[in-house]
């Protein structure tokens, strides 16, 4: 009876003798209670120190051992159940987990459930968590184990590299499967990529870089050399498998490369290069695809190097889905908004690929490549890059290894880089490559002059240019979209409609350069610096075609 | 410097090791680890998201991120300079960059530019070379280093502002000798919303559908309250690193919807100041996958619209006796709303409606701590009897050029009549 009366202030410690209706605490009271009724209590109180002590077999036990010795030396039946209660939960505290002395404190605190949960844990290396709209985002500072010591260079960080591991396996199927390893191995492969292998070696990786068969197509491979070099010269010549790049038969396959400029390799670093080189047979001539070899010709010339022609060279391209061969950023299926919020702009729906373009400006950079800026161009996802000024054959050689450098950045970001000229039909604009040319005589006083004589020998010459412009452009230059038609030679300043522009400057100031818009965005840059330089300076037409040219074009001014 | 993914799919921000240590050898070592995670990321996202992310089939290892935030300095003296300037539409920014040769401190240094003014809107085909000149350097945040960003207007090859260009007249106004006097102050809270990518609804509003009233999202933080917060606060350091006047952000009432003040600026800096962040904030949402809109009434209804508050003080309104110079320049103010109105930016009908915290397009008024007024005078101005105003009519789109020439122009260089003085006195003085 008394048990069932204060139950609930039996489990509190302090006031349970308090409140105790019970008031007798004379032992002889109790010494009249049979065994039987200490039985009979027994079990109602079993489930209830049961209760108390957690579920926890062990301290239950103690209860009950304890409170039969409190019994046994006589003393009060409550008090020594209620001691010996208290005194096996305290000891049990100990030996268990600590989320149940969190409870059992609780209660002699004098609160009947409060129960702590387990203190909730961080992952280990998350350092925030902050919950994004509409699903779960986490922000990481990883530990950065960038020491200057050579030790350091040898500790790699896997911490972050599980977590990647993790993210990787989000990843949809078609996803890269590398880094996916059902092994469980860790991937590293970043941390290879990146290695600065100077302590270690003197070697250098040189990457050969020719151009192939359909002379748009750019190949590479690297060899080891025993160490760094300044100089082209320096190099050994090398030797390719002509046939399978379409540029010699399969029974007499080899083709020589000849070094011919040294960049710095952006995705190597440390003292590793990229070379340019050109492509000739064993017997020491160049093969057809080999422009390079009749532009250094020209520009050997006397009276080209005394000219010094400068080329600053505007390359367009355009990047495309892959898979889709659609452009970035344009719906699958569709067509984004007409042209006209594109052109240098910013924003999410109106740039795509900012990265590309960012990360080519700093690699050529890098390499030591003259790139003199970029911009968003008018159709969304087509971008240009400038080369320039560069003298003579120097011009082609930057736009190639630029070109090399685009396509291997874009190979990295899965994105599928197109030089043609017209990538879209329709109102979409296409994709050129104007070339900016001057001669010293250009460029000092009277210049102008020289610009409207060398515009001259370029109109009499415009059969033999557009053939050597680029393939397909006859797709692009239709006369729309600040292009002029193909089979008309126009010039005209700051006309953006017509074959050769001239800058507003340059007719100001007398002297300058002219811009020839007709090259297409896969013209080969060795060809067309090297035909600008002979038509204007090696060309002499005979002064009938003069007379007549010059009538026919001054009234197109 | 940081990649941020649009809100509808995984989030992650990332912010890499900085590759800038001392040694030569640690600059070579470039850190890679972080842009595995970034790839997977994007990855999950659905076909329509930012494919560039992506990696490809190929399994090649996708180290553009590295190139992007790549020190070019111990490697070459030549720093890239992004030419920013206004588009046709007079709210578009347009940028390219080029190679400088040597880092430059002033833009006096920088060579004039050109572009295409035909594929802008602002030339014809046939004689479309508009030219940039150099106005203000930032630094850039996107490419570090010795990079800058520039801030240009428009001019024809004859070297006349072509008509989009507004920072030719507000140049003038700001280099008048009374102008130049009174010291003009400006502090501008531009507020601008963001939407989603595609369907061009906002951020974090459920397609299709409407969240719960206004009320909760003011200055609120929480997934269900604040949307797109990372942008706004990598504004902030960004406009911070850039050199930018910045002086505060804060959520505002309707969901999606972010403020940031710049200010107190003087004279020109202020238009500078305000498109130079408005560019890098472009930038910002490029990166994240948002659209930006600087729309004055996005969504109709029971939904505020976007203003771009101007406060505004000239050195009298400082100093003792200030208040009567603030209740002069309000007169001045009051007589020309119209035209004040007109040049306030598109669209701002929608916005001004008397309604959610604006005064009626219509009516000029003004008050202390009244935000339903044309012009708001805080509590403190009054009580210290000097002080500044605020002109709450601007809509988010406004030119701030165009804005603080004009009140420059009304309250300093304006002489009304003195009947139309007095009348307006009559008028607005009810209204107190």
């Amino acid at each position: 009876m008394f048990y069932g009366s204060s139950l609930s202030s039996f489990v509190s410690d302090c006031n349970f003798l308090a409140n105790f209706p019970f008031k007798a605490t004379r032992l002889s009271d109790f010494e009249s209670y049979s065994p039987l009724f200490f039985h009979v209590d027994f079990d109602i109180l079993l489930l209830v120190k049961w209760w108390l002590c957690g579920g926890r077999f062990i301290t239950f036990a103690f209860t009950m051992i304890l409170q039969f010795c409190f019994t046994l030396i006589n003393f009060h039946c409550l008090i020594s159940l209620s001691l010996s209660v208290s005194f096996s939960i305290f000891l049990a505290s100990f030996l268990s987990s600590p989320s149940t002395a969190n409870s059992c404190n609780t209660h002699f605190s004098g609160s009947l459930s409060v129960q702590f949960s387990g203190t909730s844990q961080l992952g280990e290396g998350e350092m925030a968590q902050i919950l994004a709209p509409s699903t779960q985002w986490q922000m990481r500072l990883p530990k950065t184990s960038t020491f200057g010591s050579p030790v350091a260079t040898k500790m790699w960080s896997p911490l972050v590299l599980k977590q990647n591991r993790k993210g990787a396996a989000k990843g949809s199927g078609k996803f890269r499967v590398l880094a996916l390893s059902e092994n469980s191995t860790v991937n590293r492969l970043e941390k290879l990529l990146n290695m600065d292998v100077t302590p270690y070696t003197d070697k250098i990786i040189a990457e050969y870089v020719w151009i192939g068969g359909s002379g748009i197509d750019l190949r590479s491979k690297s060899r080891t050399l025993s160490k760094p070099v300044e100089h082209p010269s320096e190099l050994p010549k090398w030797n390719y498998d002509g046939s399978s790049t379409g540029q010699a038969p399969g029974e007499d396959s080899e083709v020589i490369l000849y070094p011919q400029a040294i960049f710095k390799d952006p995705f190597r670093g440390g003292n590793n290069i990229l070379v340019i080189c050109d492509a000739y047979t064993p017997a020491g001539e160049p093969i057809p695809t080999n422009k390079r070899a009749r532009a250094a010709e020209i520009f050997s010339n006397k009276k080209v190097v005394d000219e010094i022609p400068w080329f600053g060279i505007e390359q367009e391209y355009t990047l495309l889905q892959q898979n889709v061969k659609w452009p970035l950023g344009w719906p699958v299926g569709g067509y984004p908004g007409p042209q006209g919020p594109y052109y240098c702009a910013a924003g999410a729906d109106k740039s795509f690929g900012r990265d590309i373009s960012d990360a080519h400006y700093k690699a050529c950079l890098y390499a030591g490549i003259n790139i003199s800026g970029t911009n968003g161009e008018v159709m969304p996802g087509q971008w240009e890059y400038q080369v320039g000024p560069s003298v003579g054959i120097e011009a082609g050689d930057h736009i190639w290894i630029s070109r090399y450098i685009l396509e291997r950045i874009t190979e990295q970001a899965g994105v599928v880089l197109t030089l043609d000229p017209k990538p879209i039909e329709g109102d979409w604009n296409g994709a050129g490559c104007h070339t900016n040319y001057s001669t010293k005589s250009m460029r000092e006083e009277g210049g102008f002059e020289v610009i409207k004589k060398a515009i001259l020998n370029l109109s009499l010459r415009h059969k033999e240019h557009i053939s050597a412009y680029g393939e397909g452009n006859e797709r692009r230059l239709t006369g729309k979209h600040e292009t002029a038609s193909i089979n008309t030679f126009s010039w005209g300043v700051a006309n953006r409609g017509c074959s050769i522009r001239v800058g507003r400057d340059t007719e100001k100031n007398g002297k300058g350069y002219l811009e020839d818009r007709r090259p297409a965005s896969n013209m080969d840059p060795y060809v067309v610096t090297s035909l600008l330089a002979e038509t204007t300076l090696l060309y002499e037409p005979t002064l009938e075609a003069e007379a007549l040219a010059a009538q026919k074009i001054a009234l197109n001014v | 410097m940081a990649q941020i993914l649009a809100p509808s799919t995984q989030w992650q921000m990332r912010v890499p090791k900085s590759s800038t240590l001392g040694s030569p050898i640690a600059t070579k070592m470039w850190s890679s680890l972080l842009l595995k995670r970034n790839m997977h990321g994007a990855a999950k996202a659905t076909g329509k998201f930012r494919v560039l992310a992506l990696q490809s089939d190929n399994s090649t290892v996708n180290r553009v991120e590295q190139l992007l935030n790549m020190d070019v300095t111990p490697y070459t003296d030549k720093i890239i300079a992004e030419y920013i300037w206004i588009g046709g539409s007079g709210l578009d920014t347009r940028s390219k960059s080029r190679t400088i040769s040597k880092p430059v401190q002033h833009p006096s240094e920088l060579p004039k530019w050109n572009y295409d003014g035909s594929s802008t809107g602002q030339a014809p085909g046939e004689d479309s070379e508009v030219i940039l000149y150099p106005q203000a350097i930032f630094k850039d945040p996107f490419r570090g280093g010795n990079n800058i960003l520039v801030i240009c207007d428009t001019y024809t090859p004859a070297g006349e502002p072509i008509p989009t260009n507004k920072r030719h007249k507000a140049a003038e106004i700001f280099s008048n000798k009374k102008v130049v006097d009174e010291v003009p102050w400006f502090g501008i809270e531009q507020e601008y919303t963001l939407l989603q990518q595609n369907v061009k609804w906002p951020l974090g509003w459920p397609v299709g559908g409407y969240p719960g009233p206004q009320g909760p999202y003011y200055c609120g933080a929480g997934a269900d309250k604040s949307f797109g917060r990372d942008i706004s606060d990598a504004h902030y350091k960004a406009c911070l690193y850039a050199g930018i006047n910045i002086s505060g952000t804060n959520g505002e009432v309707m969901p999606g919807q972010w403020e940031y003040q710049v200010g107190p600026s003087v004279g020109i800096e202020a238009g500078d100041h305000i498109w130079c962040s408005r560019y890098i904030l472009e930038r910002i949402t490029e990166q994240a996958g948002v659209v930006l809109s600087l729309d004055p009434k996005p969504i109709e209804g029971d939904w505020n619209g976007a203003g771009c508050h101007t406060n505004y003080s000239t050195k009298s309104m400082r100093e003792e006796g200030g208040f009567e110079v603030i209740k002069k320049a309000i007169l001045n103010l009051s007589l020309r709303h119209k035209e004040h109105i007109s040049a306030y930016g598109e669209g701002n009908e929608r916005r001004l409606t008397g309604k959610h915290e604006t005064a009626s397009i219509n009516t000029f008024s003004w008050g202390v701590a009244n935000r339903g007024c044309s012009i708001r005078v805080g509590r403190d101005t009054e009580k210290n009897g000097k002080g500044y105003l605020e002109d709450r009519r601007p809509a988010s789109n406004m030119d701030p050029y165009v804005v603080t020439g004009l009140l420059a122009e009304t309250t300093i260089l304006y002489e009304p009549t003195l009947e139309a003085e007095a009348l307006a006195a009559q008028k607005i003085a009810l209204k107190v």
